[in-house]
């Protein structure tokens, strides 16, 4: 118990308590410098019939969350296959694929900046191949396909976790599969997918709540623009709090958010009993 | 791990043309790996290059591939944008407190959850999970109001006293990995005397060196990296943390673009991250599996 404490009380005191005090700040008007006033579902019904920028963040991160997850789940599993093939020089493709997501942050994002020009290496790659690159960070249509292109060099995490599940399926199966005459295509299919729905199931939890927090992206890359094309619900939190500092206003947003991730999160655990295949549970 | 298995007895022609199939799918892994790697290693010599740049080669079209002459004077001029010589101390005492503290503490609560049972431990245990899916953005209101009262806004107190809780992240990882060490070897030095404290420096510490390395390595980029809390508690410019600070490289609405100092500082960020990878990287591969297989 006395091992136990120090977690217990730091829980306590900066999550539990902030945790209870947003909830009920979602239904106060509060300015930060004054005493919170309770005005009952105000806040509430005033983000969903009268915040045009709050629907629009909700929809901007719908639409990231649609393309990026199952984008970089695809791409990842894929690099992962080929790194398990026995390749000669794998640790020096798995560091290239796997280092930029370690070096995420802002220095990432002045990077994609960079690379996001009119006349940046993006669009100098796509000259290579005949095709004019549009202006990705100033047009509207744009600038969201460029944070999501940009999330797709972060593959290395997910690859990561694939590569480690892959090299956890026992050759054996492969070789029964082989007896029953089964082919590279159904051996992928009835072998290697069921085994690795665990690592898919975790990666696409993990993903989507990343994807709802969304931030230094957003704000340094773009900074939501252009006219909020690449608003994400954080940075309309923050926005809302830290620079108009609406506190009640903006924690009602937190809320959504938070019960956003929950529902998410509960369906996909949901549907797992369907899908995901846990070798050791057939066993008991 | 053969891709396709020529039948026992098949004819030589057949095997030949198994053989020729199953080179050109190695020649196409080695290809696609190789054009991969180059494609998702590019930028970091883009970054590089771009760091040395004039501001006025970036508005060439195209920019030249090698700049010359090299602008080293980035890294010089970068350097009087503001107080980088504090927010990189500031990154540093931050990440150097959570490797340590943060690990230390996480471990010792890791323990605590593994050795230990006590009325509610395992609901205890579950808050801790949840806690991991929480996302930090549903308490930071109110955690910086308690902050305001505290008078702790604009000081590195919000971003090391909650580093004495440990995270629960780390303490979920140690904690799995403590479960796996046999409960009969703390026994036996129990009998023999010593004290759950002693257990814990002496048989589980040493036992379980690569879970704890993956959570300091973990712990160091993570802390280096981290924007979001930093940028909303720290204000002051010689109180900030790095990548809060390299914000003030970005152009002001009628200030000129900043993009070769971007580039140089975004290098500085980056290279202790790197370094670190290099020095750890059959950690991190080990601990992302390690919480990929048992998440």
């Amino acid at each position: 118990m006395l091992f136990v404490a120090p977690w217990l009380i730091t829980f306590i005191w900066f999550t539990l308590g902030p945790f209870i005090a947003s909830f009920y700040l979602s239904f106060t008007s509060y300015r930060f410098h004054d005493f919170p006033t309770w005005i009952g579902f105000e806040n509430y019904t005033r983000l969903f019939t009268d915040d045009a920028k709050f629907v629009r963040s909700v929809l901007n991160t719908l639409y990231y969350t649609a393309v990026h997850v199952p984008g970089i789940m695809l791409l990842a599993f894929f690099v992962a296959l080929l790194l398990n093939q026995k390749v000669r020089g794998q640790p020096i493709f798995r560091t290239a694929f796997y280092l930029p997501s370690v070096t995420a942050g802002v220095a990432t994002a002045f990077l994609w900046i960079v690379l996001l020009q009119p006349n940046g290496l993006i669009n100098q790659a796509l000259g290579l191949v005949g095709i004019e690159g549009p202006r990705w960070l100033t047009s509207t249509a744009w600038a969201m396909p460029a944070l999501i292109l940009m999330s797709f060099w972060g593959l290395g995490t997910t690859m990561i976790i694939y590569l480690a599940a892959l090299q956890g399926i026992p050759q054996h199966l492969y070789e029964a599969a082989s007896v029953d005459g089964a082919g590279v295509v159904r051996k992928m299919w009835h072998v290697t997918v069921p085994m690795m729905t665990p690592a898919i199931f975790l990666t696409a939890v993990l993903q989507i709540i990343g994807s709802w927090q969304v931030f230094t992206q957003a704000l340094i890359v773009t900074n939501g623009g252009p006219r909020d094309s690449t608003l994400f619900i954080l940075l309309h939190l923050y926005r809302t709090g830290f620079e108009y500092f609406q506190m009640g206003y903006a924690s009602a947003i937190a809320w959504i958010l938070f019960v956003i991730i929950l529902i998410f999160t509960i369906i996909q655990f949901g549907f797992a009993r369907r899908w995901v295949y846990y070798e050791g549970a057939n066993e008991r | 791990m053969s891709a396709v298995t020529a039948p026992v007895g098949g004819t030589t022609i057949r095997s030949r043309r198994v053989r020729s199939i199953r080179g050109l799918v190695r020649l196409l892994t080695y290809a696609l790996l190789a054009g991969g790697s180059i494609v998702y290693a590019i930028p970091f010599f883009w970054m590089v290059r771009a760091s040395v740049m004039s501001i006025g080669m970036f508005f060439e079209d195209p920019p030249p591939l090698i700049p010359n002459p090299p602008a080293f004077e980035n890294y010089v001029e970068v350097w009087n944008v503001g107080p980088v010589h504090w927010w990189i101390a500031n990154s540093v005492i931050v990440s150097f407190l959570g490797v340590t503290i943060g690990t230390l503490v996480s471990a010792l609560v890791a323990f605590g959850f593994a050795r230990t049972s006590f009325p509610g431990s395992r609901v205890l245990f579950l808050l801790v999970i949840s806690t991991m899916m929480l996302p930090q953005h549903v308490t930071i209101i109110p955690q910086v109001i308690l902050f305001r009262e505290l008078n702790w806004l604009d000081s590195l107190l919000p971003l090391t006293v909650p580093l004495l809780g440990g995270a629960p992240f780390y303490i979920f990882i140690l904690r799995q990995f403590f479960m796996t060490i046999p409960t009969e070897l703390d026994e036996a030095a129990s009998i023999d005397g010593a004290s759950r404290l002693r257990v814990f420096w002496t048989i589980i510490v040493p036992l379980s060196k690569p879970a704890t390395a993956t959570v300091a390595v973990f712990s160091f980029i993570n802390h280096w990296n981290d924007f979001f809390f930093p940028f909303i508690v720290l204000q002051s410019a010689d109180r900030l943390t790095l990548s809060v600070g390299m914000r003030w490289l970005q152009a002001g609405q009628y200030e000129a673009q900043k993009l070769h100092l971007q580039m140089a500082i975004a290098v500085v960020a980056v290279a202790p991250i790197v370094v670190a990878f290099f020095l750890a990287q059959k950690h991190f591969i080990r601990g992302i599996a390690l919480t990929g297989i048992k998440g």
